[in-house]
């Protein structure tokens, strides 16, 4: 599994601002006021590009007001495997980004209908999966199963994390069987994919939605772009792994851009109310 | 041997590759192709065959023997295709209530333009769920490498059995050091703390199973794996398929290691 997590890491947008910080912008090269990006749901008021979100302002911008209940914060990683620099990497991500572990799950409301709701937080180690983010994410669909609810969840992830050896790639079976199931008693699951969805990821949960979307640009992809042009000898075009590339190839449902995406959710959860 | 030293004689070539395991192990094989999708990839020799007196349906990743065989194959890695066609023959076997036998030896899925563009992540990722689900015996023996998803798109089973030096890795060991140490040649190091070997798939509980090698005599060594195979498509064929499949999602539920605070 390719980690393209040194490569991407420069550009992480840190969402805590101030109203006269400014930032690049990474579509079109411009500098734009941060505060005027937050309000805009973080998207470049220029090039409408889509800036990286965290997962708690992904969940305020996404649910209904005050209807967020977080489930399974209780988890956090061990360095089991103690391996190289791995427990200073979990405690830095820890102290940049407040949070324990690379997900956030519980439920919530979008357009007044109740769902179970998995968002991953691209700041924390890449949102690489390890064994906290498998256990959640796997116990997020067995409780939405229990209590019959569709599952929407936001993928954003560097793979799977090599830190945690074999373990990390056994998450991929673990949720997809837990995916499986919940499908199974017809409950719906939508993925919307996110700036960057990758390698494990992409070859398990991400691409296992009944529906799936994706926002405007965001890279998609199994295998890393360095690794694919090493493998063909050659360049590969700007677009490749877009979301608008897998959109062209069938693997997406639809592209929706942050504006539309509660309205687009909501309708979506309606049409799939049970009688 | 190190982990090193293992992930090195996984790799040899003129280890023997899934084609020796089939024509060992099975009788009356006969080759089926196609993803009727799309193609038909190299990289996968599947079909159905004899094993004693069960037909069974039996997939395995294949190398190739010679170099232009190799390159014929991908040297192993996959492509959509191949994980489809697998995944077309794995239903089949559903249908007719027939045990699947998976041979994995793969660095990983073929990392190639085309397999992206053809959805290499999503033909994994139905495999992986569906095989979750599927409602007959599934044993995945990894008799080389075992890379990453691409290794687990044939893996998600009932009984995963590891040779003496085989390996199983979430990434290659080079792709590790490379980003760890900015440095592949850290290989050695890289390989020690990702624990691939065999050894390590059992204390992980990834693997039931380790069949001992013995290279002068790949016959005995067949045999007693034909042996330990019987033995679990009799014992999985005799479970309902309720609890073959219940069973499987709890062999894959308990994987984790974490902290749990009370609430």
């Amino acid at each position: 599994m390719d980690n393209i997590l040194h490569k991407v890491k420069k550009k992480i947008d840190d969402v805590t601002v101030s109203p006269e910080e400014t930032v690049e912008c990474p579509g079109c090269k411009t500098t734009q006021q941060k505060l005027k990006v937050l309000k805009n749901n973080m998207v470049c008021p220029d090039c409408g590009h889509h800036f990286r979100m965290s997962a708690r302002t992904r969940i305020e911008f996404i649910t209904d007001k005050n209807s967020f209940k977080e489930l399974f914060d209780n988890l956090s990683s061990i360095d089991f495997l103690e391996f190289p620099k791995y427990k200073e990497k979990l405690e830095t991500a820890q102290k940049n980004t407040g949070e324990k572990e690379a997900v956030v799950c519980g439920t919530a409301r979008i357009g007044g209908i109740k769902c179970a709701l998995f968002v991953m937080d691209p700041r924390f180690i890449m949102a690489s999966m390890g064994s906290v983010v498998g256990e959640k994410i796997t116990r997020t669909f067995e409780y939405a199963e229990k209590k019959r609810l569709p599952v929407v969840g936001f993928t954003a992830s560097g793979g799977a994390r090599m830190q945690e050896g074999v373990t990390s790639l056994m998450q991929m079976a673990k949720v997809s069987a837990a995916v499986k199931k919940h499908s199974k008693d017809c409950n719906l699951y939508i993925t919307v994919l996110t700036d960057p969805t990758t390698g494990g990821v992409t070859a398990s949960f991400a691409m296992q939605g009944d529906i799936i979307l994706a926002e405007p640009k965001a890279l998609v992809g199994f295998a890393g772009r360095r690794v694919v042009e090493q493998t063909i000898g050659k360049k590969l075009p700007d677009d490749f792994q877009s979301a608008e590339f897998l959109l062209k190839h069938g693997f997406v449902d639809a592209i929706v851009p942050r504006s539309e995406m509660v309205k687009t959710l909501s309708t979506l959860l309606k049409m799939h109310v049970k009688g | 041997m190190n982990a090193y030293e293992k992930l090195k004689t996984a790799r040899q070539s003129g280890r023997p590759t899934s084609a020796a395991y089939i024509k060992q192990i099975f009788t009356d094989a006969i080759e089926l192709h196609g993803d009727r999708r799309y193609g038909d990839d190299p990289a996968i020799l599947s079909g159905i065959a004899y094993l004693g007196d069960t037909p069974v349906t039996y997939i395995g990743i294949e190398k190739g023997v010679d170099l232009q065989d190799r390159m014929k194959r991908h040297f192993g890695c996959p492509e959509p295709e191949g994980y489809r066609k697998a995944l077309r023959l794995m239903k089949q076997a559903e249908k007719f209530s027939r045990p699947v036998i998976c041979f994995v030896d793969t660095l990983g899925a073929y990392c190639g333009d085309e397999a992206e563009e053809r959805g290499q992540g999503q033909a994994i990722a139905e495999n992986i769920m569906e095989m979750s689900g599927l409602r007959t015996p599934v044993i995945s023996v990894v008799i080389g490498e075992g890379g990453s998803g691409g290794a687990l798109a044939l893996a998600t089973a009932d009984r995963v059995y590891m040779l003496e030096n085989a390996v199983y890795s979430v990434i290659s060991p080079e792709g590790c050091a490379s980003i760890i140490w900015k440095d592949s040649g850290m290989v050695e190091q890289a390989a020690e703390c990702l624990h691939i070997t065999a050894r390590d798939m059992q204390h992980f509980g990834v693997a039931e199973t380790i069949i001992k090698e013995d290279p002068k005599h790949f016959d005995k060594m067949c045999a007693a794996l034909k042996k330990q195979l019987e033995r679990d498509v009799d014992y999985l064929s005799s479970l309902s398929h309720d609890m073959l499949v219940d069973g499987r999602y709890k062999r894959f539920r308990k994987f984790g290691i974490y902290n749990e605070e009370e609430v």
